[in-house]
C-alpha cells in the first residue's frame, strides 16, 4: 500500500464503506481504533524515555543473540536489545510521518485551494501542473527527492512533503470546485470579497471535513512510505534508527533470524492499519448524519381478510404494507393498499408525488429496493397465493406473467447491450424460445409499435434511440411475453406531450389485443380518466377512492379525490380566477398517527376523522370509499365537464 | 479540461479521438521533459560533490577532476544540458560513478526482470480482485450477511495496509527461511517469482477488491438493473451480462491508476528478494551513492509509469469510449 495510497486521492477512492462497514466511535472499530492509538501515543512518549537507554546500550558479549528470555527478539550486531530498540524508534517513525503529512497536505491544500478563487486560465494552468505532478508515483518522487535532499530524516521528511502534495492539491481542488459552483461562492463573487477572503471564509470551512479525513489516511501511508525510504538507506540514518532501517537490519539476518526482520514489519503494519482505521471512524462518524437507522419494525399484520380467489382477477392484493428504513427513522410510504385487477383492465393509479404509488408497484412486482419490506394480507397473482407458492414457482409466474414498464426511459435499459439482446433475453430464458424466433417475435412486436428500423433497431444500442422510441421499445419488450399485467409505473412523465398520447394509445391497443391488464400509475389525473377504466386514488400510502374513470369528474366523493379533479385545468376554466390547490402539505410519512391521513388538510373533516382512521367500504356498484363523511355527488350540471374530462 | 477556443470545441465534437489523442500525447510529451530534467538535475542538484562521494574521500584530487571532465561537469549548465540530451538520444546513460560501466548496459539487463515482475503481479491483481470483488458484492448486497462484510472489509482493510515491502520481509522469513518453499533470493526459475510477485499484488488486490465491490453495489442500485430485474433472468445471466460489464469498466479506470505505484513498488520489493531488476540496482546505487545510475534509474521507472498510464488511458477510451473522451 506504500505505493498506491501515498496520494490520498488513491486512498479516498479504496475504501468500501457501505452502510454496515461504517463505524464509529461508540461501535467496537471505534474502541479498537482509539485503543491503537493510545498505544501508539504512549510509545511515542514513553518509549524513548523507559528504554532509550538500554536500545543504545552495546553488550559485546551478546552479539547477535537470537530471543532469550533477556533479549524477548534478540540484540543486533552490538548487543544492543532489539526489542527496546523497537518501542523507542515509535516516536522517530511516527513524529516524522506526522510532519511530513502536514507539510504535504499544508502545501498541496494551498495549490489546490488557489484554483477555486483564481482566473480561468491560471486555474487551467494550476489544474494542469497538478495533474502533471499526479502522473508519477509518489513514492518515486519521493525517492527523487530524498536522494536529492541527501539522506536523513530532515531530507526524507521534506522528500515526503513533495510527494504528497499533489495527491492533497487534487482533492481540494475536487472538493473547492463543488464549493464554487455554489450559489453563496456566486454573491460572496458578486460582493466583491477579495480572494484571500474567500479563500478563508468560504471555500475552506466548507471542505475541512473531507481534507482532514484525507490527512489521517495520507498520514498512515506517510509512516510506511518513511519507513521505506529509511529502508532503503534514504531516511533516518544510523546511529538514529526507525522501524524502516531496523527492518532493513533485521533483513540482512533474516537466514538465521527471522524475527528481528518481522517485529519491526509488524510495528509498521500496526500504526499503518491504525492510521486507516481512524480515517474510517472518521468517515463513519461524518458518514452517520446520512445513514439510514438499521431498526426494524416489526409489521403490522392484520388478520387475513379471506376473500375468495376469483378467476376473473389477475391480480388481487389485500392491505400491502411496506416499511422503508431511513435516516431518520423507519417510515411507512405504503399503509394498507387494496387493490384488484381484472383480466384486460385498465386501471389507474394516481396520487401526488410521495402517496407511495411507485412503491405499490414495486412490491407487487417483487421488485422492492434492499431493506425495504412488504407485508400482505392477501397476495394473489394469477389465482396463487403468495404464501402457499415456492419462491420459484413465484418468481416463474411473475417473470412470464408479469411485465413492467418504468418511469424513465433513458434508465431503463443496459446501455451497453443491444436492444435486440434485452428485448428477446426474457422470453430466451422462460420459454426457452430459440434465438431466431425471439428475433422474430421481436420484429413483429416493433411492427405493432410503429416502429421503424426492424434488425436495424434490434441491433443498436439504446442510446441511438429518443425518449420516445426507448419507451416504445420498452413497450414491445413487455409484450414480448404476452403478460397478463403490465404495471406501467409513470410511463409518460418523462417524454413530451405528443409522444405521451402515442404512448397511451400503445398501451390502449396491448390492452384490447391482448386482454392484458394493465396498472397505469400516474400523478396526471386527466389523463387517467381518459385512458383508463377504473381510477384508485392513493393518499398518504392508501387508497382512499376506487371509483370508475368515468365518474371521477362528477361521481367523487372522497374530498380529496374531489379537491384533486378540481385543481385540474379545463378550456372552460376562468382564466381570472386562480386554480384551485389544495392547501397544506403531504402527510408525516414517519407518522403513526391515528386517524385519516387526509383529515388535517379536509375541509369537510369531522371529529372522527382524527381518531379513527377510515377503511375502504362499498358505495355504490363498483365504488368504494374511505372517509367518513363522503361527499354527496356533484350536482347534475357538471355533465359537461363530465364530457370535458372524457375528451 | 474546459476547451479553449471555439474552434477547438468544433474540432472536439467532430473528431473526438483526434483531439483526444492529441492531448494525451501532449501531456505525455510534457511529462518526459519533467522526467528527463529532473534526471539531468539530479546529479547537478545533490548536495555535495556527488563524485567525491562516490569515489571516496581520500579518492586523488585529478582521478574526481578526470572523473568530473568525463561526466562534463565542468562545462555550463546549459551545454551540459545538451550534452546531456545529445546522449540520451543515443541512448547513452552516461557510465555508473563507481565501476565506470555503461548505465545503459546495466539498465538493458536488469529492465525486463522488473517489468515481467510488474506485470506478472498486475495480472494476478486483476484476475483476483476482478471476480473477488464481484462474488463479494454479490454475497453481501443490501446489507446481507453483514459478518462476511466486516470480515471483508476488516481483512482488505488490513491487507490493503500491509506495506508490499514489509510483507515481503514476511513472506520471506515465513516461507522461504522457515518452511523452505519458495527460494529466499534472486531469478533462479519460475518458483522465484512466488513471493516478488505475490509481495507486489496483495496490497493492490485488497484495494481492488474493495473498489471492485463498492462500484458492483453502486450499479446494482441503477435504475436499469431494476428493469433487468423485472425481466427475472437467471442468476447468472443477470450477473454476467448486466453487471459484470459495467462494473468492470469503472473498476478498470482505478486499477489502471494502481498500476504506476505498482512499478515504483517494484524498488522496495526488489531490494528485499536481490531481484536482479532495475529498481534493486537503484537501492544498492542509492546507498553506494552512485547517482549516475539512480537518475538513470529515475529517468527509466519515471519514463515506464507515464507509458503505462497513456496506455491505459487509451485502453480505456477504447473500452468505453463516451465517457472518457468526454471528459478528455
Amino acid at each position: 500500500m506504500v505505493l498506491s495510497s501515498l496520494s490520498p486521492s488513491a486512498s479516498r477512492a479504496a475504501p468500501g464503506r457501505t452502510r454496515a462497514s461504517r463505524p464509529g466511535w461508540a461501535s467496537p472499530m471505534g474502541v479498537i481504533t482509539l485503543a491503537m492509538l493510545g498505544s501508539l501515543a504512549v510509545l511515542a512518549v514513553a518509549g524513548a524515555l523507559s528504554w532509550g537507554r538500554a536500545a543504545d546500550r552495546p553488550d559485546p558479549s551478546a552479539v547477535l543473540r537470537g530471543p532469550t528470555a533477556d533479549h524477548l527478539l534478540g540484540t543486533d550486531h552490538l548487543g544492543r536489545d532489539l526489542l527496546a530498540r523497537l518501542l523507542s524508534a515509535t516516536w522517530l517513525s511516527l513524529l516524522p510521518a506526522v510532519a511530513a503529512t502536514l507539510l504535504g497536505a499544508a502545501a498541496g491544500i494551498t495549490l489546490g485551494a488557489l484554483t477555486a478563487v483564481v482566473g480561468g486560465r491560471a486555474r487551467r494552468l494550476l489544474g494542469a501542473l497538478i495533474n502533471l505532478l499526479l502522473a508519477f508515483p509518489a513514492l518515486l518522487v519521493a525517492m527523487f527527492f530524498a536522494a536529492l535532499f541527501g539522506a536523513g530524516a530532515g531530507g526524507a521528511v521534506g522528500a515526503l512533503a513533495v510527494a504528497c502534495a499533489p495527491g492533497f492539491a487534487r482533492i481540494t481542488q475536487t472538493l473547492a470546485a463543488q464549493v464554487a459552483g455554489t450559489d453563496f461562492m456566486a454573491a460572496a463573487r458578486v460582493l466583491g470579497l477579495r480572494r484571500h477572503r474567500l479563500l478563508l471564509r468560504h471555500v475552506l470551512p466548507h471542505i475541512a471535513e473531507p481534507l482532514m479525513l484525507s490527512t489521517t489516511v495520507a498520514a498512515g501511508s506517510a509512516l510506511v512510505a518513511l519507513s521505506g525510504l529509511s529502508f532503503l538507506g534514504l531516511g533516518v540514518q544510523p546511529p538514529s534508527y526507525d522501524w524502516g532501517l531496523l527492518l532493513s537490519q533485521g533483513l540482512d539476518r533474516v537466514y538465521t533470524e527471522p524475527l528481528p526482520a518481522v517485529a519491526p514489519g509488524i510495528a509498521i503494519v500496526y500504526a499503518a492499519v491504525a492510521f486507516q482505521l481512524l480515517g474510517e471512524v472518521l468517515a463513519g462518524a461524518a458518514g452517520r448524519r446520512t445513514r439510514p437507522h438499521p431498526e426494524e419494525e416489526p409489521g403490522a399484520r392484520p388478520a387475513r381478510a379471506g376473500r375468495p380467489a376469483s378467476a376473473d382477477h389477475v391480480l388481487e392484493v389485500e392491505d400491502l404494507r411496506v416499511v422503508l428504513p431511513t435516516t431518520d427513522g423507519v417510515i411507512r410510504p405504503v399503509r394498507g393498499v387494496t387493490l384488484a385487477l381484472r383480466r384486460g383492465e385498465m386501471v389507474g393509479l394516481v396520487g401526488e408525488s410521495g402517496s407511495g404509488k411507485s412503491l405499490t408497484a414495486l412490491a407487487l412486482a417483487d421488485l422492492l429496493p434492499d431493506g425495504a419490506r412488504a407485508t400482505w394480507a392477501t397476495h394473489r397473482f394469477l389465482g396463487a397465493d403468495a404464501e402457499s407458492s415456492s419462491r420459484k414457482e413465484r418468481r416463474g409466474r411473475l417473470a412470464t406473467g408479469m411485465a413492467m414498464i418504468f418511469q424513465n426511459p433513458a434508465s431503463a435499459f443496459n446501455p451497453s447491450l443491444r436492444i435486440g439482446t434485452q428485448m428477446t433475453e426474457a422470453v430466451r430464458a422462460h420459454r426457452g424460445t430459440p434465438r431466431a424466433e425471439a428475433v422474430e417475435q421481436a420484429l413483429v412486436q416493433l411492427r405493432r409499435v410503429a416502429l421503424p428500423g426492424g434488425r436495424r433497431l434490434l441491433r443498436s444500442r439504446p442510446f441511438q434511440l429518443s425518449g420516445g422510441q426507448r419507451q416504445r421499445v420498452a413497450i414491445a419488450a413487455a409484450s414480448m411475453m404476452r403478460p397478463d399485467l403490465v404495471i406501467a409505473d409513470e410511463p409518460t412523465t418523462a417524454l413530451d406531450v405528443t409522444v405521451q398520447r402515442q404512448i397511451m394509445e400503445l398501451l390502449r391497443r396491448v390492452r384490447r389485443d391482448d386482454a392484458t391488464a394493465i396498472l397505469f400509475i400516474s400523478h396526471d389525473i386527466a389523463l387517467v380518466a381518459d385512458a383508463c377504466d377504473r381510477v384508485l386514488v392513493m393518499y398518504g400510502g392508501t387508497v382512499v377512492e376506487n371509483l370508475p374513470a368515468r365518474e371521477l369528474a362528477v361521481g367523487a366523493r372522497h374530498p380529496y379525490t374531489r379537491m384533486l379533479v378540481a385543481s385540474v385545468p379545463d378550456l372552460a376554466a376562468d382564466r381570472d380566477r386562480p386554480l384551485p390547490t389544495i392547501e397544506g402539505g403531504p402527510p408525516d410519512p414517519f407518522g403513526a398517527a391515528p386517524g385519516c391521513a387526509f383529515h388535517d388538510r379536509c375541509p369537510h373533516r369531522l371529529d372522527r376523522c382524527a381518531v379513527e382512521s377510515p377503511v375502504l367500504s362499498p358505495l355504490g356498484p363498483g365504488h368504494e370509499v374511505a372517509c367518513w363523511g363522503p361527499l354527496p355527488s356533484a350536482p347534475r350540471p357538471g355533465r359537461n365537464e363530465t364530457e370535458e374530462a372524457e375528451k | 479540461m474546459t476547451t479553449v477556443s471555439p474552434r477547438l470545441g468544433a474540432l472536439a465534437r467532430h473528431h473526438p479521438w483526434v483531439v483526444f489523442c492529441c492531448r494525451r500525447a501532449v501531456r505525455l510529451t510534457v511529462s518526459l521533459c519533467v522526467v528527463v530534467t529532473a534526471s539531468f538535475a539530479m546529479i547537478r542538484l545533490v548536495p555535495g560533490d556527488p563524485v567525491r562521494a562516490a569515489l571516496g574521500v581520500d579518492a586523488p584530487p585529478d582521478l574526481v577532476a578526470a572523473k568530473r571532465r568525463q561526466l562534463g561537469l565542468d562545462h555550463g549548465l546549459p551545454e551540459q544540458y545538451r550534452q546531456y540530451l545529445r546522449q540520451l538520444a543515443h541512448g547513452d546513460l552516461g557510465v555508473s560513478l563507481v565501476t565506470g560501466e555503461p548505465v545503459a548496459d546495466l539498465v538493458r539487463a536488469r529492465l525486463p526482470a522488473t517489468l515481467l515482475l510488474a506485470v506478472l503481479a498486475f495480472a494476478c491483481v486483476l484476475v483476483v480482485a476482478l471476480p473477488g470483488g464481484l462474488l463479494a458484492a454479490l454475497w453481501t448486497r443490501g446489507g446481507r450477511r453483514p459478518r462476511s462484510e466486516l470480515a471483508f472489509t476488516a481483512t482488505t482493510a488490513v491487507l490493503a495496509g500491509t506495506p508490499d515491502f514489509v510483507l515481503a520481509a514476511g513472506l520471506t522469513a515465513g516461507l522461504a527461511v522457515a518452511l523452505r518453499l519458495f527460494p529466499v533470493a534472486g531469478d533462479i526459475g519460475p518458483q522465484s517469482y512466488v513471493l516478488p510477485v505475490l509481495a507486489l499484488a496483495v496490497a493492490p488486490t485488497a484495494v481492488l477488491l474493495r473498489i471492485v465491490r463498492v462500484e458492483t453495489l453502486k450499479v446494482l442500485a441503477t435504475d436499469q438493473l431494476r428493469a433487468a430485474r423485472a425481466k427475472r433472468l437467471p442468476a447468472r445471466t443477470l450477473w454476467l451480462r448486466h453487471v459484470a460489464p459495467h462494473t468492470l469498466t469503472a473498476s478498470l479506470t482505478l486499477a489502471g491508476n494502481l498500476l504506476p505505484a505498482l512499478i515504483a513498488g517494484t524498488v522496495l520489493v526488489e531490494k528485499v528478494f536481490a531481484w536482479p531488476g532495475i529498481g534493486s540496482a537503484m537501492a544498492q546505487s542509492v546507498a553506494a551513492q552512485d547517482y549516475a545510475v539512480v537518475e538513470a534509474s529515475v529517468l527509466v521507472l519515471g519514463s515506464a509509469v507515464l507509458v503505462v498510464n497513456f496506455l491505459v488511458d487509451l485502453a480505456l477510451a477504447l473500452l468505453d469510449p463516451r465517457s472518457v473522451i468526454r471528459r478528455t
